[in-house]
């Protein structure tokens, strides 16, 4: 079943949101203006403007914003023509407050996030959202670590509490073809006509892209990318090579190809600090299961403490750390540098 | 020595009571849960209390009346008890994150609010970490302050997860108030890795560039010390880590991470989060406790 009348699928654009942990969370509201401008023109359906962890996520754990998200929604908001807006909020660092400023300010899509094992912290959110007629989406974050079953229940959690589509969401990277179409088609088979699926992939071991159309094959109706690949690790697939594919491949998506080839080198290329590449600790990343935006904190740390990335990296993914859990690449990386547990001495 | 009934028979319940029998001030006499099948009531009439499944309307009906409830439901129902308890003239230890009283973290303000009807002990994270912000706004002006718990999956009840947004409102209110941070921020992560991880707290202080980080240091490590002797798995995993100044900021950083292991009375060691909950509770109970002793031995004099 196709997304829509009009669309086969329908695609969102996450480089103003996963595209801030590679920019650092410095986005300017002229950078917004430019991508959301472009991408509108693009024939982008959706277009995600947040901190990268989401509502609220500006802190010293995950780096502060460098202009309000707040200004930079209402700047998107204010920019697009066609495009829905959407906004990111986890909870345990997002509130309900958060969604609230966020509707006022025109955000007309939110992505509620959480764990893949952990739905049920994500009812009272999706019932304020729906509450206020506002489109939801559900995220099961690090979905490679979750058997496709146990992964299609938490599902039912987000859609029982109103939530209208739920992505299956490889954070780290570091699902493998058919670990997609498993998890998909799981999804699928549990939900049918309550909730649609989604599927948001990352480049770390440089399958984004097969990963999406495998998704599709499945029976997802919404997928994520962004724009030059701008997001987290090695990057999100690449919506204008999407864009492309799904043209040849006879679906109907709504996007521009050209235009979006355009957007991509002409107007987000400029505006991000470097590409996002699949280098040594982007692959670590994918190789070991951990969560993309671990990746500008270890570059951090392992300058701070002069240790190696890829071992802070092999332990986030040896510990079982799963988003959010930032802190700990700073102690990992002392730890490394070899300071001592401490006894409790006065 | 002080009746308590325990009314919620849940993780936090359940871990409350085997403190409360090892202290040497209260009797817990009551627990009062909903559930009649509910591991908490089993063990508590196990254990010779009086255990009930038919809630506070059954606790209120009985001819003897605890001199101290400890609250361990959720914040939506210690909303509605709150009031009932007060009326009964029953002191109330709140442990949900509803905050009705005035919070009580004990190294920052144990006897403040003795005399009050009911004190709020905020959320586990911030029994874990207001300690340590505390620490450091009583050597250095702390403008912000920003914590990061997170707790085992395995440790975090239907009451904690349907109550999330309550534990970081509450939390952030007072890293404020008591830790006496300018502005307050906390973050709650549940990690579902297995075997099951110990509670993780990570608490970031902006401090002025010219803090004095030796004392700073000396600060923590007395609180620290102090916890410990209440929760003594409570302990630091990494030297505090100073950044003077942070990046291009014109201000520094302190970043203290700590790590609580339970002393396993109900859920395993790795749920600290019960224990230290739990264990702030009981001090707070004691000290309650006490200071009822000695208005029933100044009532007796005055007669």
């Amino acid at each position: 079943m196709p997304f829509s009348d009009v669309l086969d699928v329908r695609v969102t654009d996450t480089s103003l949101r996963d595209g801030s942990h590679a920019k650092r969370h410095q986005f300017t509201e002229s950078d917004v203006r430019s991508i959301v401008r472009a991408l509108d023109e693009a024939g982008m359906p959706v277009i995600e403007v947040t901190h990268g962890d989401g509502l609220g996520g500006s802190s010293y754990n995950y780096g502060r914003s460098l202009v309000d998200e707040k200004v930079l929604m209402k700047a998107a908001v204010d920019e697009a023509k066609r495009a829905k807006i959407a906004a990111l909020m986890l909870p345990g660092l997002g509130i309900k407050e958060d969604i609230q400023e966020a509707h006022d300010l025109g955000v007309s899509v939110i992505r509620v996030a959480t764990h893949c094992t952990e739905a049920d912290i994500s009812i009272q959110h999706f019932e304020l959202a729906r509450k206020m007629e506002m489109e939801t989406v559900g995220f099961l974050m690090m979905a490679h670590t979750t058997r496709p079953e146990a992964l299609a229940k938490q599902a039912r959690i987000m859609a029982d509490a109103g939530c209208q589509c739920v992505y299956v969401v490889d954070s780290a990277g570091a699902m493998i073809l058919d670990d997609v179409t498993e998890r998909v088609g799981a999804l699928v088979t549990e939900l049918g006509g309550d909730a649609q699926v989604g599927f948001h992939g990352h480049e770390n071991l440089s399958l984004s892209l097969a990963n999406t159309i495998l998704a599709i094959r499945a029976g997802a109706v919404q997928i994520d990318g962004s724009t030059r690949r701008f997001g987290a690790g090695a990057g999100n697939t690449s919506l204008e090579a999407f864009a492309a594919v799904a043209d040849r491949l006879g679906m109907k998506t709504g996007l521009d190809v050209i235009k979006m080839m355009d957007a991509a080198q002409d107007v987000v290329r400029p505006i991000m600090d470097d590409e996002c590449v699949l280098d040594r600790l982007a692959l670590v990343m994918g190789y070991a299961g951990v969560y993309s935006s671990f990746l500008k904190h270890a570059y951090r740390a392992a300058e701070r403490y002069e240790v190696s990335g890829a071992d802070i990296l092999m332990e986030c993914g040896h510990r079982g750390l799963v988003g959010g859990q930032e802190d700990q690449i700073i102690q990992i990386a002392a730890t490394l540098a070899g300071q001592k547990v401490l006894p409790n001495k006065v | 020595m002080a009746t308590a009934a325990i009314v919620g028979s849940g993780n936090i319940g359940t871990d409350l009571m085997y403190k409360l029998m090892r202290s040497p001030s209260i009797e817990p006499r009551w627990m009062i849960g909903i559930d009649p099948e509910s591991e908490g009531l089993k063990r508590a009439a196990g254990e010779g209390l009086e255990a009930s499944p038919e809630g506070i309307d059954w606790l209120m009906s009985q001819s003897e009346l605890p001199d101290i409830i400890f609250e361990a439901t959720s914040a939506y129902v210690h909303v509605r008890n709150a009031p009932r308890y007060r009326e009964a003239g029953i002191r109330a230890v709140d442990l949900t994150p509803a905050a009705r009283g005035p919070y009580v973290v004990p190294p920052a303000n144990l006897t403040e609010h003795i005399g009050e009807m009911n004190v709020n002990m905020v959320t586990c994270g911030g029994q874990a970490t207001i300690p340590i912000v505390h620490a450091v706004s009583r050597v250095v002006p702390v403008d912000y302050a920003e914590i990061v718990a997170s707790i085992s999956s395995a440790s975090a009840g239907p009451g904690t997860r349907a109550n999330i947004d309550e534990f970081t409102n509450t939390t952030s209110k007072a890293i404020e108030v008591i830790g006496g941070a300018a502005v307050g921020k906390a973050i709650i992560i549940l990690n579902p890795a297995e075997p099951p991880l110990l509670m993780r707290d990570t608490v970031y202080c902006q401090i002025p560039l010219d803090a004095d980080t030796d004392k700073i240091e000396q600060s923590i490590r007395d609180v620290v010390a102090e916890v410990a002797s209440y929760v003594p798995g409570y302990r630091m995993v990494a030297e505090p880590q100073f950044d003077l100044p942070f990046g291009s900021d014109k201000s520094g950083r302190v970043a203290v991470f700590l790590e609580v292991e339970g002393a396993g009375d109900f859920l395993p060691p790795y749920a600290g989060n019960l224990d230290i909950m739990t264990a702030a509770a009981t001090k707070v109970g004691n000290e309650i406790a006490h200071q009822i002793d000695s208005s029933v031995q100044v009532g007796k004099k005055d007669q």
